[in-house]
């Protein structure tokens, strides 16, 4: 075993540094090389003195090429890449987005997520600093969470063939016993609900992007929903038809996908969309529609219409629920299509985006 | 939201489209200017709720859909050179050229940069001495004052990196060319309020005179151009040609002085070749020659062939207002913006675009 001397670092205060819960151990070097990837010793002084100390779990102990273990029930099983520029960020970083995600994932198929592993891809002059503020978050992201890391992957690319952390995380949860969430369980008439405020991760992305730099103070809404989903799952059930996390392509997309595979309209109540005034303001500003921004800590759930404002109510109550609000409705009419109803009276139909929103011109 | 909210309120909308309903008696058409504006009366469902009498039509407001196909190819040709950062509005990006577009080109491993505003651009060209820094400076009389602004800014501080490959349209001349086409139904426009923020309005009393057409300069919001589009109708109904300010809480008659200034300091006008319409006379900004220097087409020495508009795109008929999108064949089928045919189709402020994002008659129904 190889002895770790513990010093504290100093954690420099930008305006969303995070504070270190854990002290960074003393490694000899400062910076990501190749060599970290290649499985020799320097591979093995990273691991050994950090990582494998710091997700310290008995499954992770086992120090194998994977991890060994039995489950009971029903599991769900799902894996998601992360890959965000800049890696910190107002709210988080690429290692709770690494995390949440997939917990999320997890949750929209009606499950709690027990293990995780986790994989990355370095870029070859990372600081050993922001490598070890991503991995302290990941642990507490992860206790917080309720989930263990269980096995992993390091490797690292040269200078310029990644963007300075990728990260892969895939996991198993077990699934509720009253879960039944699937699209062909939607009904017409049945309501459409979103758990929180829309697009407040994207808009904090897109307000620290190069070039597009502007202040706000929103932050990510990075979190792990899987809480929230089994407490509406215990006392609404099977009352609940579809849930999915509106990450990338937002709402608008979620709702397109289902909307061409059950052949049923759904319609949205523009007024009726809870959207923080300074993500409206930077969407009015940059002519992005928030319906097709990412968001990261909220569900849209399809929920039977006459448990709809119970469940409403009940999701308000949590924390991760505040500002819950039904937005629309499952129609007959307009089969396969997302239609919304503007502020002023009118129709639209709110389709598929053919590629990356692009900011306009005036 | 605080100055938005109040343009959009349900009620006043309601009483708007009573009271067009009471005033119009007889069939008008009219056309909104700008993209922005078409964007808006698709989006919020506005034309759906319009008596039938009234026809909108859909202008060429819309910098990226007029364009022209060989500037994009310039643009292509200077992001494929080895030492050239190329700096671009975002929705420029998608536009194809004769073969590719920016955004292709970016994949391939061009340096193309989506930036808000061209002063960014030459702070790029401060910190990239070693590359030459290019900024796409389309859009009409509104981006112009930001882009003359930025060679004034490179020129003060000595920045000889820097330059801006110029295609700037302006929206008066294109006006005259379409009223004064022989097909043309226009019967009223509503002029783009941007556009006259920065301009102002006495560009347009000798057109409303010439071709007895009223104009009213209009706002982008829903009860902006429901305004927009009363006022209009009223002057029609009453036989009257005047030019009118809707957008009164950022338009003056003079427009912006200091944005003038700017613009007459580093561009001059000459002819202009518009996408789908064909070359209009003194229809665009070019730098002119006391700031030269800054040209992208005279430092790289810049001749590329007049390339050839994809025929099956009717987008000239669409922007004089002669057709609607859905009456176009290729509509939706072989012309969707994941693969336009034209630029209407691939700015979210094109014509096409709108209707094929946002319009029930659109081909979204049967997605």
């Amino acid at each position: 075993m190889q002895h770790i001397i513990i010093t504290p670092i100093q954690v420099q205060h930008k305006p969303f540094d995070m504070m270190l819960t854990c002290p960074m151990p003393k490694f000899d070097f400062d910076v990501i090389t190749l060599g970290h990837g290649s499985g020799g010793l320097l591979t093995h002084k990273l691991l050994g003195s950090g990582v494998f100390d710091l997700f310290k779990n008995d499954l992770l102990d086992q120090q194998h090429d994977g991890a060994s273990f039995s489950l009971e029930g029903n599991v769900a099983f799902s894996t998601d890449s992360y890959v965000v520029t800049p890696i910190f960020f107002p709210g988080g970083n690429i290692g709770d987005l690494a995390v949440n995600g997939t917990v999320n994932d997890l949750a929209m198929c009606g499950a709690k997520a027990k293990y995780l592993s986790l994989s990355f891809i370095l870029e070859e002059g990372l600081t050993m600093d922001d490598f070890w503020k991503i991995l302290v978050s990941i642990k507490e992201t992860a206790d917080k969470a309720g989930v263990k890391i269980v096995t992993g992957d390091t490797k690292v690319v040269e200078k310029g063939k990644g963007d300075k952390v990728f990260i892969n995380t895939s996991g198993i949860g077990i699934m509720h016993p009253k879960a039944k969430i699937h699209h062909n369980n939607i009904k017409a008439g049945d309501k459409i609900i979103i758990s929180g405020q829309l697009a407040n991760h994207g808009i904090t992305i897109m307000s620290l992007r190069k070039g597009l730099e502007f202040e706000t103070t929103i932050q990510s809404d990075t979190t792990a929903l899987h809480d929230t989903v089994m407490k509406m799952l215990d006392a609404f059930g099977d009352n609940i038809r579809f849930l999915r996390d509106p990450t990338r392509g937002g709402p608008a997309s979620v709702l397109n996908e289902i909307a061409g595979l059950t052949r049923l309209g759904y319609q949205l109540r523009q007024s009726a969309l809870p959207i923080d005034p300074q993500v409206e303001g930077a969407c009015e500003m940059l002519g992005l529609d928030p319906l097709y921004i990412a968001n990261e800590g909220i569900f849209l759930a399809i929920v039977k219409a006459d448990e709809a404002d119970e469940f409403l109510s009940a999701l308000k109550q949590d924390s991760n629920g505040i500002h819950a609000a039904i937005i629309g409705e499952v129609t007959k009419a307009n089969p396969g299509k997302v239609v919304l109803n503007s502020s002023i009276g009118g129709q639209r139909v709110v389709g598929f985006l053919p590629g990356e929103q692009l900011p306009r011109i005036c | 939201m605080k100055f938005l909210s109040e343009y959009r309120d349900p009620e006043l909308a309601r009483q708007y489209f009573e009271e067009i309903r009471r005033v119009t008696t007889k069939p008008w058409t009219l056309m909104e200017i700008c993209g922005g504006q078409t964007h808006s009366l698709v989006r919020n469902g506005i034309l759906d709720l319009l008596p039938d009498k009234i026809t909108m039509v859909h202008g060429p407001g819309c910098p990226v859909c007029v364009t022209s196909i060989s500037v994009i190819d310039e643009a292509i040709h200077l992001a494929q050179k080895q030492n050239v950062i190329l700096c671009s509005f975002g929705d420029m990006l998608r536009v194809p050229g004769s073969s590719k577009s920016l955004l292709e080109v970016k994949s391939a491993g061009a340096d193309v940069r989506i930036l808000y505003s061209p002063l960014e651009a030459v702070q790029l060209a401060q910190q990239n001495p070693e590359k030459e820094v290019v900024f796409f400076a389309v859009g009409f009389e509104t981006t112009a004052p930001a882009n003359a602004l930025s060679v004034i800014q490179a020129d003060k501080l000595g920045v000889n990196n820097y330059s801006i490959l110029a295609s700037h349209v302006l929206v008066p001349p294109a006006m005259e060319a379409l009223l004064s086409d022989a097909e043309n139904k226009i019967d009223g426009f509503l002029a783009a309020g941007h556009v006259c923020t920065i301009m102002g309005m006495e560009e347009y009393y000798p057109i409303a005179e010439k071709y007895k057409t009223p104009i009213v300069v209009t706002g982008f919001e829903p009860l902006d151009l429901l305004q927009g589009i009363l006022m209009t109708v009223m002057q029609l109904e009453k036989g009257e040609y005047k030019v009118e300010n809707q957008y009164a809480r950022s338009v003056q008659r003079e427009g912006n002085r200091l944005a003038k200034d700017s613009i007459g300091k580093v561009f001059t006008i000459g002819d202009r070749q518009w996408r789908g319409i064909g070359s209009i006379p003194q229809s665009g900004y070019e730098v002119n020659d006391r700031y030269k220097r800054f040209n992208a087409r005279l430092k790289f020495d810049l001749n590329i062939p007049l390339a050839e508009e994809n025929k099956a795109c009717i987008s000239g008929d669409i922007m004089k207002g002669l057709k609607k999108p859905v009456q176009c064949p290729n509509f939706g089928t072989l012309c969707k913006p994941e693969h336009p045919l034209g630029a209407p189709m691939v700015s979210s402020e094109g014509a096409c675009a709108a209707y094929y994002h946002y319009s029930h008659t659109g081909p979204a129904q049967t997605i």
